[in-house]
């Protein structure tokens, strides 16, 4: 049995991680309810981009249109979003897996474009083909961020470079659910199959100016607000997955110092019998 | 036409700018200025930098509206705008410092000049101004 000194020692130092686990949590608890709050106020606007394109796409019918078909290239950019600082258990490495446990990619046709220092770090040490990375967005997202990065993409997009252009980051469903997702940007997929929800004749929708060239400029726009609704969602689910990651850890630290007291005690009892079961011997032999 | 009013709805990535009844909708498009009544055909239209004119049943708003799209239907507008500042958010002077610069690039310009972007920023510059006006 260890001793008593040990014992105490160690219960101390977990008191300690304890503390920080704690105040940690109460930290990202802050943040993740100022992150969610951005999530869900710009939440409309996506959804309502996301609603815009699609009716716009499914009243135009199938056109030809370089954002609407693969391009020529193998290559696949995905732009893989993930946090600056650990401890926030499995949310890292969840969006990582997305990657490289792909069943039909292949890691020569992949191109990551990568947004957060951890999931570059992970992607570069497999050997993945690493474009610039920007981590410093992770800590306050903005819309101009994401604008860059969509034109930059876009253009490559246009010139052949790459063929898809892939998302891939954590949906924020609520404070303890949290989903790795990986969407695909370009081409826009549109859902060929599904029958008009509303087939009261609606009015065909016009365009102005003519539909390719409209098309031509919503689709970075829808681009840019697709990245740029990532990054605030993964950011609130960075803050929910280290505030629950934080939350075991404090409930694992108090285990540990339940058990270790009781340990404790029994050697400190043991330590006093023993020293009592000594004086009496002692004294049994003196007399 | 039966309708007075419409719905119209001004969305940023940021926030909600605007949600409400209109009896108009001045703003300016690729193809030129444009004033939306209830009732009118579907069309998606591209928004160039310009003054946004909110015609309530009370009286008039007006804002700065840079960039985005607006997707107009029968019953309603959603404008998806980038960018749009109501007048009291509107930092005069940098707007002038921004005009000027715009400016100044146009009158200066070299191969390299990207004059759409610089058009562009002039255009945002002016909008601002005349909003504060």
């Amino acid at each position: 049995m260890a001793s008593m000194r040990d014992i105490k020692r160690r219960k101390s130092s977990i008191q300690g991680t304890q503390q920080i686990t704690k105040a940690m949590k109460l930290v990202s608890t802050v943040k993740l309810q100022r992150a969610r709050s951005n999530a869900e106020r710009s939440k409309s606007y996506f959804n309502c981009m996301f609603e815009t394109v699609n009716s716009i796409l499914k009243r135009v019918g199938h056109i030809e249109h370089k954002y609407l078909v693969p391009g020529e290239s193998q290559k696949k950019a995905v732009i893989v979003i993930t946090s600056n600082r650990g401890l926030a258990g499995g949310y890292n490495s969840n969006v990582v897996k997305l990657v490289t446990r792909h069943p039909e990619w292949k890691k020569e046709d992949l191109v990551i474009y990568p947004i957060g220092s951890k999931g570059h770090d992970a992607l570069a040490r497999n050997g993945y083909d690493i474009r610039e990375c920007e981590n410093a967005i992770m800590d306050a997202p903005a819309y101009v961020d994401a604008m860059a990065l969509a034109k930059r993409l876009l253009q490559s997009f246009a010139e052949g470079e790459i063929g898809e252009i892939y998302l891939a980051y954590t949906a924020f469903k609520n404070t303890v659910s949290h989903v790795p997702t990986l969407l695909r940007l370009l081409p826009i997929s549109c859902e060929a199959g599904e029958p008009e929800e509303t087939p009261k004749a609606e009015a065909i929708m016009n365009f102005e100016p003519e539909d390719v060239e409209a098309l031509d400029l919503i689709v970075p726009k829808y681009v840019t607000s697709l990245i740029y609704g990532a990054l605030v969602e993964a950011v609130a689910s960075e803050n929910g997955a280290r505030m629950q990651a934080m939350d075991n850890a404090t409930s694992n630290a108090e285990d540990m110092i339940s058990d270790l007291s009781l340990k404790y005690n029994r050697a400190r009892q043991g330590s006093i019998t023993q020293e009592l079961t000594e004086i009496i011997a002692g004294a049994e032999a003196l007399g | 036409m039966a309708e007075k009013s419409f719905n119209l709805r001004i969305i940023t990535p940021e926030r909600v700018f605007y949600e409400g009844d209109a009896e108009m909708v001045e703003f300016n498009t690729t193809e030129g200025q444009v004033g939306v009544l209830p009732g009118h055909i579907p069309l998606t239209v591209i928004i160039k930098p310009g003054i946004l004119h909110i015609h309530e049943a009370e009286g008039e708003k007006m804002a700065a509206l840079h960039a985005g799209f607006a997707e107009i239907l029968p019953e309603g507008i959603t404008i998806l705008a980038e960018v749009v500042e109501w007048p009291d958010e509107i930092d005069e002077g940098r707007a002038e410092a921004a005009r000027e610069r715009a400016e100044e690039r146009l009158r200066s310009r070299t191969p390299e000049t990207d004059i759409a972007r610089a058009e562009t920023a002039l255009q945002r510059a002016i909008a601002r101004i005349q909003v504060l006006k």
